[in-house]
């Protein structure tokens, strides 16, 4: 368990992150949603250490994170960025492998490697190991990132924008892995999502945000609903039940509605 | 593969800085002066590889922490500072200055200044510019200016003379080195030597940036001010006991990527090394035996590591 106690940020004079509390459950995939700008990242850096806070703390199953050793701190708590990039001559084997830094420290074992291929398969490198990852595509790039987080095998893994730059094969992969790491393994996942019926269809629990405020949180299905949506977002969303899961549709009930229409009532609302 | 590769590319340059400096040391030796002419060219290969060591490490570790290839601690004021303690010594106390003439205490004064002057700008200017690289940078050149200007300035108002010994510190050379200090240096770089191989790995998390290397259970900020200290004392005590030799780091790190082309330390650290020892063994060679001492070593190495930086520069705008 996770307990964030009135975090805030500041960036000069902008308080980006406004005091937020909120307990992430353990053994549970936890979404953020929220527009753009609304602090999700900023909130997730923090609560993973690589940004300081303001004010506030970071409790890891009741101790706060600050005080924990950096070096055990990655055997337990795994974070991949919004966007990484780097300019080096690296295969994905080689980066996938820094995923076992935490415990092996450069020097891989039987063990290590098993890990490794693992997370491999999982995400379906194995036609790319040897390859340089600045050869790669966006997508597969993408894979390789989460790949190297999975190997790290921690009991808590934060995931910002997973889907990025992914198919829709490839997203509902990794979200079917997630949910997987969470049966078999009791992870802990924290992923932030804009796909909000992914976010529907996949978490147990929803934590909305809204300029550096947490708007909403709670369980899924008390999220997902047209009123809280909308105030969040700003926008008409209706919500149909679909297979037994709750679908947000952001087009017109009118029939044959086109979607100028829609923009057209968006302008008007 | 490619790792199999590296380690053939290690011992091909091993071999080669080894041949080469056994043809520096035995070529036409004249053994009526054996005892004379043999030590003092064993202490001069004995120098440039500490000083091609301490150089090729520290330019290294920086570029990896900066996360660039052009800039290095000599291009960043470093070299400067190093006149500035001379010229300050003379302008003060004259050429006839303890300070200057007895080599342990020049070799003291120019090392604890230009320590301190690096732990400044790296640490506190770092804080201060909340790690950000670039901006760092540049502070970095504007003082090294500021210093090399204010140099200049002083060599214009001290006696010809006390110029004349200013002038022999401008420009680094292995010839009759203290041999007392190239222990003592000789010590401290493998000191440095031993820290830096023995966490080499965590040199290449910190390849991948601060947030993977954090993630990856790296205390980023104390291992970072941990190894800008090993820079500060690398370049400090190899300035100290031969003077600059501006892009040297420069030439022999960039050698080194082009070479090994990974980003793996345990080949760019120990190949950029005995590339440096062979540049200043074919340096030295160069000087005494073609030029037959009319050119400096180090002017050379300037020569040819600069067009090499312009290169750089071209390349990385084109970008
Ligand atoms: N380094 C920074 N300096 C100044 N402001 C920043 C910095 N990083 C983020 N911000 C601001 O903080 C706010 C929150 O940013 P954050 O990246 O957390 O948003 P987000 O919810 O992740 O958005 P997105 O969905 O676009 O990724 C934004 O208004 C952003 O402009
Ligand atoms: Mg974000």
């Amino acid at each position: 368990m996770i307990d964030l106690k009135g975090i805030s940020k500041f960036y000069g004079q902008k308080k980006v992150v406004n005091d937020v509390s909120v307990s992430i459950a353990k053994g549970k995939v936890t979404s953020f949603i929220g527009p753009n700008g609304a602090g999700k990242s900023t909130v997730l850096s923090m609560v993973t250490r690589l940004l300081n806070h303001d004010s506030g703390e970071v409790l890891l199953e009741g101790k706060n994170i600050l005080n924990a050793p950096s070096d055990a701190l990655a055997k337990k708590i795994a974070i991949l960025k919004q966007s990484n990039n780097m300019d080096l001559k690296i295969t994905v084997r080689e980066l996938i492998s820094f995923g076992r830094f935490p415990y092996s420290k450069g020097r891989l074992t039987q063990k290590d490697n098993e890990i490794i291929d693992e997370a491999i398969s999982y995400m379906e490198l194995e036609d790319f190991e040897e390859r340089y990852i600045d050869e790669l595509s966006g997508g597969q790039r993408q894979r390789v990132y989460i790949a190297m987080t999975i190997a790290q095998d921690t009991e808590y893994i934060f995931l910002d924008e997973p889907l990025n730059n992914l198919d829709m094969k490839h997203s509902v992969q990794i979200m079917q892995i997630l949910r997987r790491l969470v049966r078999e393994r009791n992870k802990t996942i924290i992923i932030v999502i804009h796909d909000i019926n992914f976010a529907s269809c996949y978490s147990d629990n929803i934590v909305a945000m809204k300029d550096g405020k947490i708007a909403v949180s709670g369980k899924k299905d008390d999220v997902i609903k047209k009123e809280i949506l909308e105030d969040i977002y700003e926008m008409d969303i209706n919500i149909e039940c679909i297979y037994g899961q709750q679908i947000c549709v952001y087009f017109d009930e009118h029939e044959n509605a086109t979607v100028d229409d829609f923009i057209e009532d968006q302008a008007r609302a | 593969m490619h790792d199999k590769k590296n380690n053939r590319r290690l011992i091909i340059f091993a071999a080669a800085a080894l041949i080469i400096a056994g043809l520096y040391t035995f070529y036409q030796l004249n053994f009526d002066i054996l005892y004379y002419q043999l030590p003092s060219r064993l202490n001069r290969v004995a120098t440039m590889i500490i000083v091609g060591i301490a150089i090729a490490l520290s330019t290294v570790i920086f570029q990896t922490i900066t996360k660039n290839r052009i800039l290095t601690p000599s291009i960043m004021g470093l070299d400067s500072v190093y006149l500035f303690i001379q010229t300050v010594i003379v302008f003060v106390a004259g050429a006839r200055s303890p300070l200057i003439t007895n080599d342990n205490v020049n070799y003291l004064v120019s090392m604890i200044g230009l320590v301190i002057f690096t732990v400044f700008v790296f640490k506190y200017l770092f804080k201060m510019t909340g790690n950000h690289v670039f901006l760092l940078l540049l502070i970095g050149i504007i003082l090294g200016t500021f210093f090399s200007s204010l140099s200049t300035f002083m060599q214009m108002l001290i006696n010809p003379d006390d110029f004349l010994v200013l002038q022999s510190s401008m420009f680094a050379s292995f010839n009759a080195i203290n041999e007392q200090l190239l222990w003592i240096t000789a010590a401290i770089v493998l000191v440095m030597l031993l820290i830096v191989l023995k966490d080499f790995h965590s040199l290449d998390v910190i390849t991948l940036g601060r947030d993977h290397a954090i993630n990856l259970g790296v205390n980023y900020d104390r291992k970072v001010s941990q190894l800008l200290l090993i820079i500060a004392v690398l370049v400090s005590v190899s300035t100290a006991l031969v003077g600059p030799i501006m892009f040297l780091g420069l030439l022999v790190v960039n050698l080194a990527h082009e070479v090994f082309k990974t980003y793996k330390h345990r080949y760019l650290l120990i190949g950029s090394s005995l590339i440096a020892v062979i540049t200043l063994l074919v340096g030295q060679i160069l000087t005494q035996y073609v030029f037959n001492q009319a050119v400096e070593i180090s002017v050379i190495i300037n020569l040819v590591g600069g067009v090499y930086f312009i290169i750089l520069m071209l390349k990385e705008s084109r970008r």
